[in-house]
């Protein structure tokens, strides 16, 4: 496949193996074996150390079947940073081939590879690492900080875990087997429809989308639950963390939304599998609808990324200045002002469709007032650290670092929301600088201050100040080089997605961004020294359960915390409940009372491993195969369903022993 | 660090607390939990309405609803949806008496009719599909077999459900854990019906006018 023109083999179909040939397996792409030959040693390598040390019994048991919401939350974060290392990759490889294909150079990557790779890129960067990142940094801290055990649905949590698991699997699968969709992150129709995306790839898009849309749907209805149904006693919806309510109104967002791209990729799924016509250009379908559909969830979905940071950034920032947050219920306000209008701008994102000037202008407007009450959220915190005794730790740095690259992408933001510059500007790489501009400066950047801060709370040790440090410089420094030149290139006319370009004028723009490629990928490798690091050095980083001297509940358990949460019930009297606490000296009675809790469960991973089988089957066409996967998920769902002992009572004199090694508070 | 209970907040429910759970102050969020989930699918129904009302008009030169749909028919398939909606209030009537019995019958005759609903839209189904009005030859034939199909897929999860609730009732009888689950089953059998009262009038109906 490395020579253009035949780019796909000829379609077979085989009973047992659908349309799965040999020729489907890309032996003959260096890049691709190369990779694969990594990812087997590694995976090697891997599976015989967990062998030595005898780790998949405890695997299993401790990881894998666990409902504790602090486990699936950690294992979110590891699903997340590996696949930010693939989607990153990907990214290399794109500033590579820019960098070079210049002036009617071709570069090293044909462009139907190249394709797929921008493709891969925007699916797992979204999906598969800011998506994981959110959910698991909601569902470690979110419960705690309400002063419950556990979620409202404990093993719906683990099963939208492993759901979310075998998308990624999927899309990773693809890369070994048969190739990857060519129709960028939204794969819009006809383009992505039957016609012009025959092969598979645009089918692992679909089956990967849908299986782990179906986790993060019922993801969005647990914390929804649980933050409505499991508060501690006392607590009022306006005594909640602000990062409890950024969590409310993401997880409403992604109830509200997400069912939109589960319907609209079903319905593309029947024009490619059933011959439907509702986005083909032939016979009554209309692809302009399938745009209008895909926003209306696209658009919420870049709040339900930004929105639990903004809570982060609150819980930090009232930290580290040492003061309550100012402006609470601003605070609160806005977040709800920004969930309901995230739902009425989607339409900016495609003002050259050609709606007319009034419908443009509508969102154009609706657009520009959505920078309202995001300004009221960075004024907060500015005065929040206003007065206050700032301490520049490892977090307070990534929320600044944040906050500044954050504010430049909303400017830019702004610009866009005009239609008349839109249609300049519209698919160019100012887009692309701004969309990064807010997704890194604001998703990623707020992410590694929330590992950063809440960390010694989730392992009982800090990490270690140095390498965190390195990280945080290399990413800033190097978010800067690479994504500012993009600003300049699109302001000069260079579009998105191209994998070659006649004018040599722009390369040295492109060299630029490459060079800021680099020194993200060395704030990277710097992250992940930092975690290997900082485990090396655990018991000189070891700290107490309270290091940065918080003002939110889930500081006052144990650090790592037990799996019970806290030894008895907390009864919250107001904001900021673990600061009055400490200021009144509580500690916990001994007083203990059995404490109910659910019990660990495999069949969310069974289920989606066979759901993951019959992505696969569905994607090759081997339909002996899905349907045995099919009824084996329900039958398998519902066999669960027979299952009624699911909870247990934690006895006193348990609860005794474990607060009796290490008093909580 | 000593052990105080401080009279603040160290109100403890000990052994001599009142005689409920102990640590079990919050009601099951069951209800609500599946309340949100409701409206989920709530909007994927919104999402496929939408798409009717955008494709429902773009026939491509094939048949148009007057064409296809029998009114006499369809308000029998309705009249069958609507009184399974019936039969499961009064087993839920049943169910709160503790009649265990009466619970299972009605919810057996509950299943019947959404049997004989499946087994009428399946007909359809098979019959315009016959005539050449399948779902592949427009845009309209698209967005309606999207539709009523979507709607016939959950009543046909809601009667497997309904049958694997009945031998959980045989099994363990209607302990508390049934009963949310019969109420929760209760909710999503309303909810499908109102969905098709939309569907009966925003597909059938409007376009038989």
């Amino acid at each position: 496949m490395a020579t253009e023109g035949a780019t796909q083999p000829a379609e077979t179909f085989s009973p047992i193996f659908g349309r799965l040939t040999l020729d489907w397996i890309p032996y003959h792409e260096p890049i691709l074996v190369a990779t694969f030959a990594g990812v087997a040693l590694g995976g090697l390598i891997f599976l015989a150390l967990m062998t030595y040390f005898k780790a998949w019994g405890p695997l299993w048991t401790n990881w894998v079947t666990s409902i504790d919401h602090k486990k699936i939350g950690i294992m979110y974060m590891v699903l997340g940073f590996v696949m930010m290392v693939r989607g990153f990759a990907d990214a290399l490889m794109m500033r590579a081939q820019q960098a070079l294909a210049a002036g009617g150079a071709e570069g090293y990557l044909p462009p139907h590879h190249f394709d797929q790779v921008f493709t891969a890129h925007g699916v797992i960067m979204i999906f598969f690492v800011a998506m994981p990142f959110v959910t698991g940094i909601m569902n470690y801290v979110m419960p705690m900080q309400i002063g419950a055990r556990d979620v409202a649905f404990p093993f719906l949590n683990n099963f939208s875990f492993w759901m979310t698991v075998a998308g990624a699997l999927l899309i990773n699968i693809s890369l070994f087997i048969g190739e990857f969709a060519r129709v960028g992150w939204l794969a819009f129709p006809p383009l992505s429809g039957p016609s012009f995306s025959t092969g598979p790839g645009m089918d692992y898009y679909l089956w990967a989308l849908q299986i782990a849309g179906i986790g993060t749907t019922l993801s969005g209805i647990n914390l929804v639950a649980t933050i409505f149904k499991m508060r501690a006693r006392g607590m009022k919806l306006f005594d909640m963390p602000v990062f409890t309510w950024t969590a409310l109104c993401t997880n409403v967002l992604i109830v509200a939304a997400f069912p939109v791209l589960t319907a609209t990729l079903a319905l593309l799924t029947m024009d490619r599998y059933l011959g439907t016509h509702f986005f083909t250009n032939d016979l009554g379908g209309n692809a302009m609808m399938y745009v209008n559909l895909i926003w209306i969830w696209g658009h919420p979905e870049v709040y339900i990324l930004i929105l639990p940071i903004f809570g982060v950034f609150s819980e930090i920032v009232a930290t580290f200045s040492g003061k309550p947050l100012f402006g609470y219920k601003t605070m609160v306000w806005a977040t709800a002002c920004i969930m309901v209008l995230s739902f009425v701008v989607w339409l900016h994102h495609f003002f050259t469709m050609g709606s007319g000037a009034n419908v443009n202008t509508f969102f154009g407007i609706t657009t520009m007032i959505i920078a309202v009450p995001t300004g009221v959220k960075i004024f907060n915190w500015l005065f929040t650290m206003y007065n206050g005794r700032v301490r520049f730790e490892l977090p307070m740095l990534w929320v600044i670092g944040s906050i500044v690259t954050f504010t430049i992408g909303g400017m830019t933001g702004v610009l866009l929301a005009v239609p008349p510059v839109d249609f300049q500007l519209h698919n160019s790489l100012f887009l692309i600088a701004h969309f990064h501009n807010v997704i890194i400066g604001g998703v990623v950047f707020g992410v590694y201050a929330a590992v950063a801060y809440w960390w010694p709370k989730a392992f009982g040790f800090k990490l270690h100040d140095g390498w965190g440090k390195a990280s945080f410089w290399f990413w800033f420094v190097g978010f800067y080089f690479a994504f500012m030149p993009l600003y300049a290139l699109g302001l000069i006319g260079a579009t998105r997605r191209v994998a070659s370009y006649s004018d040599p004028a722009w390369q040295p723009y492109f060299i630029t961004a490459a060079f800021g490629a680099l020194l993200i990928a060395a704030g990277i490798a710097c992250t992940f020294i930092c975690f290997g690091y900082s485990i090396y050095k655990r018991k000189s980083l070891a700290v107490g359960n309270d290091p940065w001297d918080a003002r939110t509940l889930e500081w006052a358990t144990q650090s790592p915390p037990q799996y019970y949460n806290f030894p008895q019930e907390i009864t919250v009297h107001g904001r900021d409940e673990f600061w009055e606490m400490k200021r009144r000296g509580f500690t916990f009675s001994t007083l203990y009372t059995p404490i109910h809790m659910p019990k660990y469960t495999g069949m969310g991973a069974i289920i989606s491993a066979v759901c993951l089988v019959f992505g696969f089957a569905m994607v090759w066409y081997m339909w002996w195969l899905a349907i045995i996967t099919f009824l084996a998920a329900i039958g398998l769902g519902i066999a669960h369903t027979f299952n009624y002992n699911r909870d247990y009572y934690v006895p006193t004199d348990e609860i005794a022993e474990i607060e009796g090694k290490g008093a909580s508070v | 660090m000593t052990m105080i209970d401080t009279p603040v907040t160290g109100k403890v429910e000990g052994p001599a607390g009142p005689a409920h759970h102990p640590d079990h102050h919050h009601e099951s969020p069951t209800p609500i939990g599946f309340w949100i989930y409701l409206m989920s699918d709530c909007i994927i129904f919104g999402c496929l309405f939408a798409v009717y009302a955008v494709l429902g008009g773009n026939y491509a030169g094939g048949p148009a609803p007057k064409d296809l749909f029998e009114p006499g028919f369809v308000a029998i398939e309705t009249a069958l949806l609507l009184i399974s909606s019936v039969t499961f209030g009064i087993a839920m009537l049943q169910a709160q008496k503790q009649k265990l019995d009466a619970t299972i019958t009605w919810l057996l005759v509950t299943g019947l009719f959404g049997l004989g609903f499946i087994g009428m839209e399946l007909y359809e189904f098979h019959h315009l599909i016959h005539i050449g009005a399948g779902p592949d030859r427009s845009g309209f034939l698209s967005a309606f077999f999207a539709l009523v199909g979507t709607h016939g897929l959950h009543v046909t999860g809601g009667i497997i459900w309904l049958g694997t609730l009945i031998v959980q009732l045989k099994m363990h009888g209607l302990i508390e854990a049934n009963m949310r689950r019969l109420s929760t089953l209760s909710m999503f059998w309303h909810f499908l019906d109102l969905v098709w009262i939309g569907v009966f009038s925003f597909v059938y109906l409007v376009r038989l006018v």
